[in-house]
């Protein structure tokens, strides 16, 4: 323990602390704005400023640590005028228009000026600008941008893709994608952790609200929606709706408020993308001989982007099984269109997901089945679902809790825990046992992949058969597990991807809380829900199985395959700038 | 008013004169990555300011060249823009009464000329290709990229030791190094910018020197690989010790009779001593290194039977051979060459130079290193010829300052046209063509021309050449390794075409350079051998760094290095410098304003901790 003075009264800190954990755990708060714990302690905002006695210049609380004898002042009459100038003068270059900002009353700086009581400016504004493609699901705002690096940070550190850069030099240095390049050119995943990791409203997901309302007014659309796994654990965050009132009952009164037709759930699709999965897991496993193991799941398209930009050698190991959402289009626009008589071009399927990446899913060409040139034509992040519920007025917490409509409205607990990271793991090898062995296991006998460890491995013993499973979040993770798979470190028969940290439930597209990562919150939310389930596999859905009966015959049927499966190999994807580099390999300089 | 006022500078005039000298200072510390567009707008404004403001171009001109730019960095330009700029500066620069405007001007219009590129893409693309990707200046200006700041913090902890663990990462030769590197890393330290640029050299010679014996890192597992390096010098033995610990087996081969090259047979003991030289060959042989002396590979050994014998081959052979001056009387008995001088004092044969006149041809670290020999082994009398001025020498000044001291006499503005000798062949005058200095070439050196005076001699028994060194290439050339201008071709990762195992760097790749180049050179030559070879090894330390404090860095002279009176010294080849004392070291350390840890090290690049 350190003996140290703060605001001239004795603590004792923690030896390795900084001054601004010190603080904290004296009960002093010192206001901070580019501090991201563990990902970005790099000074650059200077508004965490503290006086040091003996000192002449303040110090950064974030990233100095306590000595012993330190004596340090929060609130000196220095520190105020440094803090509130140095908010002023980001304030100078910050487009302040917050009426129509999507992060206003959750935007730190909003709050930073607000607390400080900062209601006039001495600097005159100049607001960077700079271009960009408005069409791409990732929208970046230079003149919203504080350099504050944190989306440059998360995706170095966390997810090691190295899409942000500092650009331009001088004062004129902002943030850019990295080698010059346009973001649509770039190996962007579209985890959108940078997003969720912004602390003002420069990176947000292309707005796509006003094309579900254009549906929804539409009167010859027939408007189907479908909700996320990982979303019922998190949308009634941002509307200030305590946790067992945020249920997904209250969210489909909600949707049903809106106007929208038919809404129902993809944890339907997911029980589906099991079947298909786990039976082509299966398949893959008896002829592992002509099909490299492991399979990798192909449900998070954040992860299907990585791997063709940075492993494109690796494609043909994703299952070929389409993701939940658009195996949800897929069934939308063919057997439920034929349940409902309804031409397809009629229907207009919407998702609500946690998620950038699945807005470029959607909008894949190969995702056409039914020929009406999208399965799912809009795809809203669950702020967008929390934006329109507030546009629409709608007081959430005092609706009545509805159910979802049928037969596309049912799923088991193994599809709800889709959500969570091991969870599609987990779904997949409960029905994976009973397909081998003719019998359930123990629902919970899988547990071992569950947890928030970004990499997790397991053994298990199908019917004799020794598997080796392993689960992955977080795209630097990835990477790690990818490399030890290719080396040999490694040997897996089946692993899960999720390129978000925690899974769907830390989805890029999920409600923001500033310094705070609540995937497992929200991942034990999802595997109460599982617990409580009536129906915890994904094999005993019986509105998938009526469809299977119905439709689709079976598993990896021909026409399974026509609407359930997809060729990864069908679009292409910007490669990685070192995989970019050595296809155009520039002889090397021969000077020193 | 009186007649006439004596005038003294005011209040404003003096801080004005202060602030040109910061601004000089803050000019030094200029980190490289910067944009050159946004400068050469800075520095229009500088130059708009000098403005007296009579003549048109030169008062308007230069303010509506500021705005262009701006417009530029603004993205606010089209490329008539980038013309008008253009235009605009050649006009100026033929217009303008004097040289405010016409320098500025020129500035200007070198710029669009020499960085169009950048300009262009501010204008197309609205931003700038450069990138600040060199944070911390000391480390991104050593070739060899030395964790500078890390090892100062050791050194202000008094972990000497630590220091040089965390040196040898990167730089097995520490205590070398700390006594003759030419010190790139101090040209833009940041501390430039409140007083002058830290000692970084003689901090690193007091980390050697008060180390003690600090063992070498264990190498790793031993891989079964074999790799042949030719020449131990600073080159050889760094690819070498790093090959080692990354658990190759690794055979330097050596022609002359002792290990260390350049080090041992280029510098005098006097600036390097033997025994200091030895530490770290100690050091690098017992990392496993396998060291064969009087080996001559390319004559006694075939390049080939390396290239079979041998998983890979690095080649670094320096540049050992001299060149020649190509004037009458070359040939005459007492013309040596500075390489051949110093090789046998290298060898421990010291020549009796008693009551002879010497004469040193050249002005380079070469020429006052045999300059200030000549002068120890007893010499009566040592001239240094150069054909230009003192100031264009390019030996570093306080070499210069010392061979002066010893007693040297400087003949600058003196071309050598002949050598006289007598009717044995023996030497005994250098004659000399008086110089004027003259218009400055395109490299910004000034050239010299004969004067218009007739020629002087100057009688000497012996003239030691010191004009540059040539590499002895051809027995590679004849294995087939390709040659350009006299050196070694190899590509930027060391590997030479042809030949796939085969991989060459330092003097012998490069034209006589630096130690600290060659070593660096041996660090990317281990580097991507080991790569060849099938492996990744990481070269790493646990050497844990102390964090940063937060005393206030007030500005504080720089501890210079002090030296033994010219007097005593000149007689011996003991060590001219004195180190730092425990005082001095602590508290030049403590000037060190920790660039991996405040500003942009802090974020990105601050430490690199493996390679």
């Amino acid at each position: 323990m350190v003996n140290i003075l703060i605001n001239g009264t004795a603590f004792q800190a923690q030896d390795d602390a900084t001054i601004l954990e010190a603080a904290a755990a004296a009960g002093v708060s010192i206001p901070t704005l580019c501090y991201l714990k563990g990902i970005n302690e790099i000074g650059a905002c200077r508004v965490c400023v503290v006086e040091l006695e003996g000192t002449d210049r303040l110090v950064t609380a974030c990233n100095n640590k306590v000595t012993p004898g330190m004596s340090i002042r929060t609130n000196s009459p220095r520190v105020r005028e440094a803090r509130r100038t140095n908010v002023e003068l980001i304030l100078s270059q910050h487009d302040c228009y917050c009426a129509t900002c999507a992060r206003s009353g959750n935007c730190s700086l909003q709050s930073m000026a607000n607390d400080l009581g900062i209601l006039d400016l001495p600097y005159r504004r100049e607001l960077p600008y700079s271009p960009w493609n408005m069409s791409f699901p990732l929208i970046r705002d230079f003149s919203k941008c504080i350099k504050c690096m944190r989306c440059v940070q998360v995706c170095d550190r966390i997810q090691g893709m190295g899409i942000w850069d500092v650009a331009n030099t001088g004062s004129r240095t902002t943030v850019d994608v990295s080698y010059n390049r346009r973001i649509e050119d770039s190996d962007c995943t579209l985890c959108g952790q940078c997003i969720t990791h912004c602390p003002v409203g420069a990176l947000r997901e292309r707005d796509d609200t006003e094309k579900a309302f254009a549906a929804l007014a539409d009167p010859n659309t027939v408007t189907v929606v479908q909700i996320a796994p990982a979303v019922r654990a998190a949308w009634g965050e941002s509307l200030g709706l305590p946790r067992e009132k945020a249920t997904v009952k209250r969210l489909v009164s909600a949707l049903r408020q809106m106007g929208f037709n038919y809404i129902f759930d993809t944890t339907f699709s997911a029980d589906l993308t099991i079947m298909e999965e786990g039976s082509e897991f299966l398949e893959r496993l008896k002829t592992r001989g002509d099909n490299p193991l492991p399979m990798f799941t192909s449900c998070c398209p954040g992860w299907v982007r990585f791997v063709k930009s940075q492993y494109p050698e690796l494609t043909r190991q994703l299952s070929t099984a389409k993701s939940p959402q658009q195996m949800f289009g897929a069934v939308a626009k063919s057997y439920y269109a034929q349940l409902l008589n309804l031409e397809p071009e009629r229907i207009c399927c919407i998702s609500v997901m946690p998620c950038i990446a699945k807005k470029h899913e959607a909008a894949l060409p190969c995702m056409n089945s039914a020929g009406t040139e999208r399965d799912v034509d809009v795809v809203l992040t669950t702020r967008e679902v929390d934006r329109m519920i507030r546009a629409e007025h709608i007081q959430a917490k005092d609706l009545p809790e509805e159910e979802f409509d049928t037969p596309l409205g049912a799923g088991s607990g193994a599809g709800v825990i889709f959500g969570a990271t091991g969870g599609v793991m987990e779904a997949a090898l409960r029905s994976a046992y009973y397909l081998t062995t003719g019998k359930n296991p123990d629902p919970d006998a899988f547990r071992k992949v569950r947890g928030m460890e970004g990499w997790k491995e397991a053994r298990f013993d199908l019917n004799g058969t020794p598997l080796r499973v392993a689960v992955v979040s977080g795209l630097g993770n990835t990477r790690q597990l990818v490399e030890s798979v290719l080396s040999g470190k490694v040997s897996y028969d089946f692993v899960e991807v999720m390129a978000c940290p925690g899974g769907c439930s830390g989805g890029g597209g999920q409600p923001i809380h500033e310094g705070e990562e609540p995937a497992g919150e929200r991942a034990k939310n999802l595997y109460g829900l599982d617990q409580h389930s009536k129906i915890r596999f994904s094999h005993e859905n019986p509105a998938v199985l009526r469809m299977y009966s119905d439709y689709m015959e079976k598993p990896l049927s021909h026409k399974s395959h026509e609407l359930l499966h997809t060729d990864h190999q069908l679009w292409d994807m910007p490669l990685s700038p070192a995989l970019a580099d050595r296809e155009n390999k520039t002889p090397e300089k021969t000077e020193w | 008013m009186s007649r006439l006022v004596i005038t003294t500078p005011d209040k404003a005039q003096t801080a004005v004169e202060g602030l040109y000298r910061d601004l000089e200072r803050r000019i030094v510390a200029s980190q490289p990555g910067l944009c050159p567009v946004d400068l050469a707008a800075s520095f229009l404004k500088l130059c708009r300011a000098q403005t007296c403001g009579k003549c048109v171009p030169c008062r308007v001109g230069l303010a509506q060249l500021d705005t262009l730019l701006e417009d530029v960095l603004e993205h606010r330009a089209t490329l008539q823009t980038l013309a008008l700029i253009e235009k605009t500066a050649r006009v100026i620069v033929e217009t303008a009464d004097c040289a405010i405007g016409w320098e500025a001007a020129g500035m200007v219009l070198r710029g669009v000329r020499g960085f169009r590129e950048d300009y262009v893409e501010h204008i197309v693309n609205g931003r700038c290709t450069c990138s600040l990707n060199q944070p911390v200046p000391c480390v991104s200006l050593c070739p060899a990229g030395v964790d500078i700041p890390g090892y100062i913090a050791l050194v202000a902890d008094g972990r000497n030791a630590d220091a040089i663990r965390l040196i040898r990462k990167d730089n097995p030769f520490p205590a070398s190094c700390g006594y003759v590197c030419e010190h790139p890393c101090e040209a833009r330290c940041r501390r430039n910018m409140i007083d002058k640029s830290i000692n970084i050299r003689g901090l690193k010679r007091y980390a050697a020197d008060h180390a003690g014996e600090v063992p070498v890192p264990a190498c790793a597992a031993p891989t079964g690989k074999k790799v042949a390096v030719v020449g131990a010098g600073p080159g050889g033995l760094s690819a070498a010790y790093y090959l080692s610990l990354m658990g190759h087996k690794v055979t330097v081969y050596e022609k002359q009779p002792l290990p260390g090259g350049m080090l041992r047979y280029g510098i005098p003991s006097y600036r390097l001593p033997r025994k200091k030289l030895q530490e770290d060959i100690d050091s690098i042989l017992s990392a496993g290194v396998e060291l064969k002396t009087g080996v001559d590979v390319g004559r006694g050994l075939p390049i080939a039977d390396l290239t079979q014998q041998y998983d890979a081959v690095y080649i670094a052979i320096g540049a050992h051979s001299d060149k020649k001056l190509g004037i009458p009387g070359e040939e005459s008995r007492g013309v040596v060459s500075a390489v051949e001088m110093l090789r046998e004092i290298g060898n421990g044969r010291n020549p009796d130079f008693s009551g002879r006149n010497v004469a040193v041809i050249g002005g380079g670290n070469v020429a006052m290193d045999v300059a200030r020999s000549a002068v120890r082994l007893g010499a009566s009398r040592v001239g240094i010829v150069y054909r230009r001025r003192q100031q264009d020498m390019t030996a570093l000044p306080e070499e210069i300052e010392g061979a002066i001291g010893e007693g040297c006499e400087l003949l600058s503005l003196h071309a050598p046209s002949r050598i006289e000798s007598d009717q044995e062949g023996n030497v005994c005058a250098l004659w000399l063509k008086p110089q004027i200095i003259g218009k400055i070439d395109s490299a910004g050196r000034p050239s010299p021309r004969n004067a218009d005076v007739g020629e002087l001699s100057f009688p000497c028994d012996l003239v030691v050449v010191a004009i540059g060194q040539s590499i002895e290439y051809e027995p590679f050339a004849e294995f087939g390794v390709p040659v350009r201008r006299g050196a070694i071709q190899a590509k930027d990762s060391a590997r030479v075409e042809n030949v796939a195992n085969l991989f060459a760097g330092g003097d012998c790749a490069s034209g006589p350079a630096t130690v600290i180049r060659a070593i660096a050179a041996g660090k990317v030559a281990a580097a991507n051998i080991d790569n060849y070879l099938g492996f990744n090894h990481e070269i790493t330390t646990d050497v844990e760094i102390p964090k940063p404090d937060f005393s206030n860095r007030p500005p504080c002279g720089r501890v210079n290095m002090t030296f033994r009176p010219a007097g005593e010294r000149r007689n011996d080849f003991e060590p001219i410098e004195y180190g730092m004392t425990c005082e001095e070291a602590t508290q030049e350390a403590s000037r060190c304003l920790r660039c991996d840890h405040f500003g942009y090290g802090v974020f990105k690049g601050g430490r690199i901790a493996k390679w």
